[in-house]
């Protein structure tokens, strides 16, 4: 058994070790927020967070993560960042089909946390490895900014 | 073709009304032929206390709830459907709910006949039945109130859900529909006039983004069923492809590892969860006999093409005489490459095969059809099957495909147990579904004053229609995907000769975001700029020449250069190019300017787009639409492509199959035209002229004409 802090509570795992934290969090404990999408790191839609630092959950093991603290989308309305930034995607109605938005929320939060006024290129840096196919980066940044000016009043 | 459900519909509530005694009072417009079973799948239990319907229910608590049976991809249809309800229910917009509909003829899409979601039809197609179904329900929720007053209906209005009489009678629908369960339903109820629209035109937030925000929305790989495996496959390689021999040992003897299940497609392992199904997968060895494509390469597909556009083709569209003699010739060749969808959420299906009856939940764009197929491949009737439709993450066409529909339901049937089919992005990448290649040679001609003469274009492609099984052989041999965009334009050529060179490679064509446009639109809008240059004429003006009877065209087009400030200085090394198109019933304008880096390679700095797409039901979703059709479209110009060498696709995921990506975003920016001419699609016209806006611009920027892609 591995066991590992999700969104605040103790959690322990049957997976083998090798197992992904993406396939853990969906197939075991029944956290579909965070969505698969490449399996290689490459498209961001299984961002979570570990240890406060935005994570790859598809190619990132089960043994890796012990004892670490998980945060996945699902625990997002418990902080202040993760709130603004989803009030920020509603006010902003940036989802369309919506399933890279878990990712792209939990990329943002990383980015807000470590840098709460970011620029275009800052923004780009952060975001730049998050995917979407239907083309909201234009209301993603918009929304990065928005909740910014929110946690800066 | 489908008809207006309510020509099909019963009378009003005969039985549905009243479920399981007090409290349990609905009513339902229209109602449809297959009513039983839209009951069945519509209504979790008697504890919702409602009766169902075909497009909205209201209970005694006042709620609204929409159901809709087109497919919710990302377009804001469930937002399109609930919105155009509510308006002639005079609905308070906060208690609107959407429910997604079951499979049931009452959902056949009126443009295709079908319960399918695509060609962007949604709000063309029901933009008058759904107020209809609205003003029906408030027309007898306003006479039930009437009734209940003593006065004249037409004494009362209504507003925010709550029928208004005289001397402050007010009523919440909720505490009528009882009454208004009991009446006819009106066969032609009044609608509004456009004027005093409340929630049509303006820009509410979409219903569906609350959930997609906090990771709640269930999309169908999120499905949970009791006892269900995941399965992961070995696909062929090849199309037409079959097994020559399996190894499972390795495979089976992985604990999680449950069954191991040949179909025709290729060879599952069923596992407890992706990951263990995934090592099974990876420990099969499959020997394949690759069949006729084995040697299938890109080089000879595009020799193939090409060759076709030397050959006289099926005439599509033919005026004047393009033999006329001519002062100046043009010519060039233009290739589009396959395409994928590449939709964010990988193909996938959870089926359940039991006993006289089988359930599918998926992320399908054809509910109806699909339903259809799992009928035939389990044996039962279609009212026996069960589709649940999902969320679907991303759709651009590929989720109309029936393979993953196909492939699950043969493996539930074999296993016995409840089966959750899920590709590999690879799988997904490699699963021969996509925009065909094409190759269109033009010809055109000047008089001695550079006024355009004529225009020949010859377009060799596969058919879409026959790989899609709408057609077993070409109306006069023309596919009409194949040459939408080029036949169809607008422009007037005093003599012009469309025509079609059916060439096959063997790999099946699919609908890809605005299909043939998606090419074709590329092809003419960058030779126009060619004719253009030749006459020496600048390339809106020389557009606008051709187009002195096309108004809605000009309009887009005059709108686009007005706001992108055409003719106006630009930076230093900011180009500017233009391009047009007219599909699925809207028109499009877009002004690209770029920039090239030290490297040649284009930045794409800014799209201006005008957009006539009639009467506007949401002005926010025509935006993103937009915006999302032009990413979808400049990603492909500048990055996609799917090739193939020894039958095999060479791509395989995002790494080697890259996309446009936040970095490498312009400015977008889209103006509407205000119109009250009928609605248009939207989910598609954006997409056609982002790409030859670009090469135009490039063509500005650098004196070279892109004629292959990507750039």
């Amino acid at each position: 058994m591995i066991s590992l802090s999700l969104n605040g509570k103790t959690v322990q795992l049957s997976a083998t070790p090798d197992t992904p934290l993406l396939w853990a969090l969906r197939d075991e404990l029944g956290y579909t927020g965070t969505k698969f999408g490449c399996g290689i790191a490459a498209c961001g839609a299984c961002t979570v967070h570990v240890d406060g630092k935005p994570t790859r959950a598809c190619v990132t093991t089960l043994e890796s993560v012990a004892g670490k603290q998980v945060t996945t989308i699902e625990a997002m309305d418990s902080n202040r960042i993760g709130q603004a930034l989803q009030a920020a995607w509603i006010r902003n109605d940036v989802p369309q089909c919506g399933y890279c938005q878990s990712g792209q929320i939990m990329s943002a939060a990383a980015l807000l946390a470590r840098n709460p006024k970011p620029n275009d290129a800052d923004i780009d840096a952060a975001m730049r490895r998050n995917l979407c196919r239907c083309g909201t980066y234009n209301r993603i940044r918009a929304a990065i900014k928005d909740a910014a000016a929110t946690l800066a009043a | 073709m489908s008809t207006n459900s309510f020509t099909t519909r019963r009378d009003f509530l005969k039985g549905s009304a009243v479920t399981t005694g007090a409290l349990v009072i609905g009513f339902t417009l229209p109602v449809s032929s297959r009513f039983a079973q839209a009951a069945a799948a519509a209504t979790p239990g008697p504890a919702a206390g409602f009766a169902p319907n075909a497009f909205l229910r209201i209970a005694p608590d006042g709620q609204v709830t929409v159901i809709c049976g087109l497919s919710e991809m990302g377009q804001g249809v469930h937002m399109g459907i609930a919105s155009l309800v509510a308006e002639e229910l005079d609905a308070d917009w906060k208690s609107v709910k959407l429910e997604q509909a079951p499979v049931d003829k009452a959902y056949n899409n009126p443009l295709f006949g079908m319960q399918a979601t695509g060609g962007s039809t949604a709000i063309r197609g029901h933009y008058e039945p759904m107020r209809k179904a609205g003003a029906a329900a408030r027309e007898m929720l306003v006479a039930a109130a009437a009734g209940r007053w003593g006065v004249d209906a037409a004494a009362c209005r209504t507003r925010d859900g709550r029928v208004l009489g005289p001397d402050g009678k007010s009523a919440g629908y909720g505490e009528l529909v009882a009454a208004a369960s009991k009446l006819p339903v009106p066969q032609n109820p009044s609608l509004k006039d456009p004027k005093d629209f409340r929630i049509l035109g303006k820009g509410l937030t979409r219903i569906d983004t609350p959930a997609k925000v906090d990771g709640s929305a269930g999309f169908g790989i999120d499905v949970k069923v009791p006892g269900l495996l995941t399965a992961v496959m070995v696909h062929a390689p090849v199309p037409g492809a079959t097994i020559v021999s399996v190894d499972d040992v390795a495979a089976k003897a992985i604990p999680g590892v449950r069954q191991i299940v040949r179909i025709p497609q290729g060879v599952a392992v069923l596992a407890d969860g992706y990951w263990t199904a995934l090592k099974g997968r990876d420990a099969l060895v499959v020997k394949w006999d690759d069949g006729a494509l084995g040697s299938l390469s890109s080089d000879g597909i595009s020799k193939l093409l090409a060759d076709a556009t030397t050959k006289p083709g099926a005439v599509a569209r033919n005026e004047g005489d393009v033999s006329v003699a001519v002062a100046k010739t043009i010519e060039a060749v233009y290739e589009a490459p396959y395409l994928a969808h590449a939709c964010m959420e990988p193909m996938n299906c959870t089926a359940w095969v039991r006993a006289g009856e089988a359930e599918v939940w998926a992320p399908t764009q054809g509910p109806g059809p699909h339903q259809g197929i799992v009928a035939q491949l389990t044996g039962l009737a279609p009212e026996k099957v069960q589709v649940h439709t999902t969320y679907l993450g991303g759709g651009f066409g590929r989720r109309f495909a029936p393979d993953f529909i196909i492939a699950a339901t043969l493996l539930a049937k074999a296993a016995g147990v409840p089966v959750k089919l899920v590709y590999t992005r690879e799988d997904d990448m490699r699963a021969w579904f996509y925009r065909p290649a094409s190759v269109t040679r033009f010809t055109a001609g000047l008089d001695a004053a550079g006024n355009p003469v004529s225009l020949t274009a010859r377009v060799a492609s596969p058919a879409l229609s026959i790989a899609a099984g709408f057609a077993t052989e070409l109306p006069k041999g023309i596919d009409e995907a194949a040459v939408e965009g080029i036949a169809d334009m607008l422009y007037a050529f005093p003599n012009l000769r469309v025509e079609y060179a059916r060439a096959e490679p063997g790999i099946p064509p699919w609908f890809w975001r605005s299909v043939g446009h998606s090419q074709n639109v590329y092809f003419i809008e960058a030779f126009i700029d060619e004719i253009a240059a030749a006459a020496g004429k600048d390339p809106v003006e020389f557009r606008r020449s051709l187009l002195s009877k096309q108004p809605r065209l000009r309009g887009v087009l005059d709108l686009a250069a007005q706001k992108a400030g055409w003719g106006s200085p630009l930076p230093q090394g900011v180009h500017r190019g233009v391009a047009i198109t007219t599909c699925f019933g809207s028109f499009v304008a877009q002004v690209a300017e770029v920039s090239m880096d030290a490297n040649g390679k284009p930045r794409v700095q800014r799209i201006v787009a005008a957009v006539d797409c009639g009467r506007t039901v949401n002005p926010d979703v025509i935006h993103r639409q937009v915006e999302g059709a032009i990413v979808y479209g400049l990603s492909a110009a500048l990055h996609e492509k799917i090739t193939f060498r020894n039958g095999r696709v060479e791509q395989s995921n995002f790494d080697d199959y890259p996309m446009l990506r936040m970095d490498e975003m312009p400015k977008v920016e889209v103006h509407i035209v205000p119109s009250t001419e009928a609605p248009g699609g939207i989910g598609e016209p954006g997409l056609p002229p982002a790409t030859p806006a670009v090469i135009n611009a490039i063509f500005a920027a650098t004196g070279k004409r892109v004629r292959t892609l990507p750039i």
